[in-house]
């Protein structure tokens, strides 16, 4: 069993930074949703507001080393360009995708709003970290506050969404492969 | 029920909501700068390279690097100007929301190709 540097590079963006900043999303949210509702019946106690402090910081986190490692490891191998009279186009995915008008798209509509779209993800995850971490607990008493980061929250959601969804079927279709081989398994 | 200062949320002095408008409308105003950036970096080929600030990720690295720099600014000047006031939070907050969505609308390419 056997992986390139490449393709584990994209993996740990996608799957290992985006996938988590995914899943968390939903626990931020329902989290904002339930205990800091200004009905809600039990108090935010010091562990809830220390807990939720450290979830919205471990999650904006990952946000930023999802788009930073997104634009800045995996996205260069993207777009390489290959060298003239190159007819084999596997290790140039930006190339193989837009030389294909059936999958040019990927390109063209994915690739183009995922590269932008997906910074407003660590943005707006930063921006409800750094509220929380000023009011904590008073956020009961601002509604409009608490409803305003939920609704940046869900934002986030839908922005890492649509990257997650794009860089998926992106690697589908064209996957970013090549560098050195690193072997996790070997018969005999 | 819990002791006191299990609850702090009670305890603690009222903070003005002046920091919360600033974080939200600065995000706002962050996220529109990164949607106005990549837009001209589109149209125009002088911004586009002189948004090229590291060669192998392209003109996304200057507008990226430059939409958070603004973003992180106005939030700073923005709390250092509201964060001992009350103001006017729902309206700063549907603001911010409205400029988020915007941004996230045009940053999709066939929305912002038709502008």
């Amino acid at each position: 069993m056997e992986i390139s540097t490449r393709a584990l590079w994209t993996l740990i963006h996608g799957m290992g930074f985006g996938g988590l900043y995914l899943l968390a999303c939903s626990g931020a949210l329902v989290e904002l949703w339930r205990r800091y509702d200004p009905a809600a019946p039990a108090p935010v106690s010091r562990r809830d507001e220390t807990f939720m402090a450290t979830y919205l910081l471990v999650m904006a986190g990952l946000a930023w080393l999802a788009v930073l490692s997104g634009a800045y490891i995996v996205y260069p191998w993207y777009r390489a360009l290959p060298p003239p009279g190159t007819l084999d186009l596997h290790g140039y995915p930006q190339q193989l995708l837009i030389a294909d008008p059936a999958t040019s798209g990927w390109h063209e509509l994915g690739m183009e709003w995922k590269e932008y779209v997906a910074w407003l993800a660590p943005m707006a995850i930063t921006m409800a970290a750094g509220v929380y971490l000023r009011y904590k607990g008073q956020l009961r008493r601002l509604p409009a506050l608490r409803n305003a980061v939920l609704g940046f929250v869900l934002i986030s959601l839908v922005a890492a969404g649509i990257a997650g969804f794009f860089g998926a079927e992106i690697d589908d279709h064209a996957p970013v492969r090549g560098g050195a081989i690193l072997h996790w398994m070997q018969k005999g | 029920m819990e002791p006191l200062e299990s609850s702090p949320a009670h305890a603690a002095p009222t903070i003005p909501n002046g920091s919360g408008a600033a974080a939200l409308l600065a995000t706002g105003l962050g996220a529109l700068s990164l949607a106005l950036l990549s837009l001209t970096a589109d149209k125009s080929p002088a911004i586009k390279d002189a948004m090229i600030f590291y060669a192998p990720t392209g003109p996304l690295s200057g507008v990226t690097t430059s939409a958070i720099g603004i973003w992180l600014l106005l939030w700073l000047l923005l709390d250092l100007l509201w964060r001992k006031r009350e103001v006017a939070l729902s309206r700063f907050a549907v603001l911010a929301f409205v400029l988020l969505l915007i941004s996230l609308l045009l940053t999709f390419p066939p929305l912002a190709h038709l502008l």
